[in-house]
């Protein structure tokens, strides 16, 4: 009998292709439908964020670092203004950050309802993302109320925020908090015991917890592999410590665990939106009491000589940051975003980087996905959560 | 309990003899220099050693500092999940044309970030498996992140001319991807 002569098949998936969530293109060698290796190719939406932000005063570089990524704008944004206040020695007041608290947990509701949606699309479960994407509405219409702007509000500013919470805005949040979990149930309802999605995602796509860490996949990820990790209990900021609320982990590692984990904090969120909704008066401070940074109020503006030439000084030169540097990390919806931000004493930064989570976890596709079904890579790039915009930068 | 850059880098001096760990002031984490030709042995003593346990490498952050010297600063963002406790270990490199060896071996998580770093920096990770520009394009001239790179407001934009070709060359075309494909070479 002559020999089988076998050979690998090479496989390329994307950019352009539905299930990769944006431009990831996936070099796959294939054996049958066996997948040996994979070889993620970036960069296709690399637009120079970082090198455009050493242009910038330090106040401009807000809306830049909110356009990496379309579902976390306000973790971006908030890791920036941190990071930079960091450097001026802010304090802010607590109703900024009470308010910089629940935006963030509104974010992630955002986020993960998001990704819950396309997940499960992508694997065939298509109802879920009708309901997903009407709650997501609501959350986009309290973006809109308050800057005006649906995807990037750019509302948190270096050393506050940018203007005062609008009337209806506690109404709006807590008619959100008031369905939200029914809405969380039904999507359950529809995925946790459904057995299509219980064979597509059990046991795919397993990470160990050792292999999380060692792939720099604090998150979500680490964190359904069994990595208690959370900056928001390990590092606090914006007064997190003050806050009740529970780190959701997992045990397989698996994209079930993943999915389950994200629910979870979905829950979580809910419960830190509702404390923090409590905390926050209708009007009050919104940015904190520092003639260098914060332009003074527009009614002293028009009457006293100083307040004017400050007003015109910080809108014109902008102002300027001690030298030094420093790295703030905040939780955001697919795990540590951060800002590393190197400022030379002047009004513009020098360096500006954001730690992108999803970089790592585009990375680590091909980990997860060797060994496993061609069909299953879907199931994993879902269930890693990657913004190529967040990933490209 | 954490420790304090002071006690990371005394023992890492003793762990890693010669590895010239010495703490910087810092206002966010302990952070800690080391010398460029001991990073991965350093890197490695801060991985395995009980009492330190940084398992996790989150990021590198490449800073260009023109002017000063040495001019390149690399600082290697890492993590202890279960402490918790962050550490901030900095190499410094000298210009223009930088090297210094790999951790992907101790950290898988660092092959796009090395990438990432010699794409936009120009820093050279000698034994990187794969070292290849990451974001952008494979053609690309020089490193854009660096102060020295011209940022080309107004400049004129490149296009490509577009492919003329007759019938008989693109019909020729397509037989000879037919046979290539037949023939199983690919």
């Amino acid at each position: 009998m002559p020999e089988l002569r076998t050979e690998t098949l090479t496989v390329n998936m994307g950019p352009q292709h539905p299930s990769t969530h944006g431009v990831l293109r996936l070099v796959l060698e294939l054996d049958g439908e066996t997948v040996l290796s994979v070889l993620p190719t970036i960069g296709y939406l690399h637009t120079g964020i970082e090198k455009t932000a050493e242009r910038k005063k330090w106040q401009q570089v807000v809306p830049l670092v909110e356009r990496m990524d379309y579902l976390s704008a306000h973790s971006n944004s908030l890791a920036y203004a941190l990071a930079v206040e960091k450097l001026l020695g802010l304090e802010m007041p607590e109703r900024v950050s009470w308010i910089r608290v629940l935006l963030a947990e509104l974010q992630r509701l955002n986020s993960h309802l998001v990704w819950l949606g396309t997940h499960v699309m992508d694997l065939g479960a298509t109802t879920v993302m009708l309901y997903t994407f009407n709650e997501r509405e609501l959350l986009l219409d309290v973006n809109e109320l308050i800057a005006g702007f649906r995807m990037f509000p750019s509302y948190v500013r270096v050393g506050g925020l940018r203007e005062d919470l609008p009337a209806g805005f506690h109404d709006a949040v807590r008619h959100i908090l008031d369905r939200l979990p029914g809405r969380i149930d039904v999507c359950e309802d529809l995925l946790t015991k459904n057995e299509i999605f219980l064979r597509r995602t059990r046991g795919v796509g397993a990470l160990s917890r050792a292999d999380a860490l060692a792939w720099g996949l604090v998150g979500p990820i680490a964190r359904a592999s069994g990595v208690p990790y959370d900056v928001r209990k390990a590092f606090p900021y914006c007064g997190y410590e003050t806050f009740d609320f529970d780190v959701p982990i997992g045990a397989a590692g698996d994209v079930f665990d993943r999915y389950a984990v994200r629910v979870q904090e979905m829950r979580q969120s809910v419960r830190l939106c509702r404390q923090a909704l409590e905390r926050i008066a209708p009007r009050g401070e919104y940015a904190a009491r520092d003639v260098r940074v914060v332009p003074p109020p527009k009614d002293m503006v028009y009457t006293e000589m100083e307040a004017l030439i400050q007003h015109f000084l910080i809108h014109s030169q902008g102002f300027t940051v001690p030298a030094g540097e420093a790295y703030v990390p905040v939780e955001g919806p697919r795990g540590e975003h951060g800002c590393h931000v190197v400022s030379d004493g002047g009004n513009r930064p020098s360096r500006v980087k954001m730690r992108s989570p999803s970089l790592l976890a585009c990375q680590a596709i091909g980990k997860l996905a060797v060994g496993g079904l061609i069909a299953d890579i879907v199931a994993v790039i879902g269930s890693v959560d990657v913004i190529m915009g967040d990933v490209d930068r | 309990m954490p420790m304090d850059a002071t006690a990371v880098a005394a023992v890492l001096d003793r762990l890693v003899p010669g590895s010239g760990a010495q703490a910087l002031a810092a206002i966010d984490q302990p952070t800690l220099v080391v010398s460029a030709d001991r990073l991965a042995e350093a890197c490695r003593a801060l991985r395995d050693d009980p009492a330190l346990g940084y398992t996790a490498l989150l990021d590198i952050v490449g800073v260009d500092r023109q002017g000063a010297e040495p001019r390149f600063e690399l600082s290697y963002s890492l993590l202890a999940a279960d402490a918790p406790a962050r550490l901030r270990v900095k190499v410094r490199l000298a210009g223009p044309e930088p090297h210094v060896g790999t951790v992907t071996g101790i950290w898988p998580s660092a092959g796009f970030l090395e990438r990432e770093v010699w794409d936009l920096l120009g820093v050279v990770f000698d034994g990187h498996p794969d070292l290849r520009r990451l974001l952008t394009p494979d053609e690309w001239e020089g490193h854009p992140l660096r102060k020295d790179y011209p940022v080309q407001i107004g400049a004129p934009v490149r296009t490509y001319e577009p492919i003329q070709v007759t019938e008989e060359q693109f019909a020729e075309r397509i037989l000879k991807s037919r046979r290539v494909r037949g023939s199983g070479t690919r």
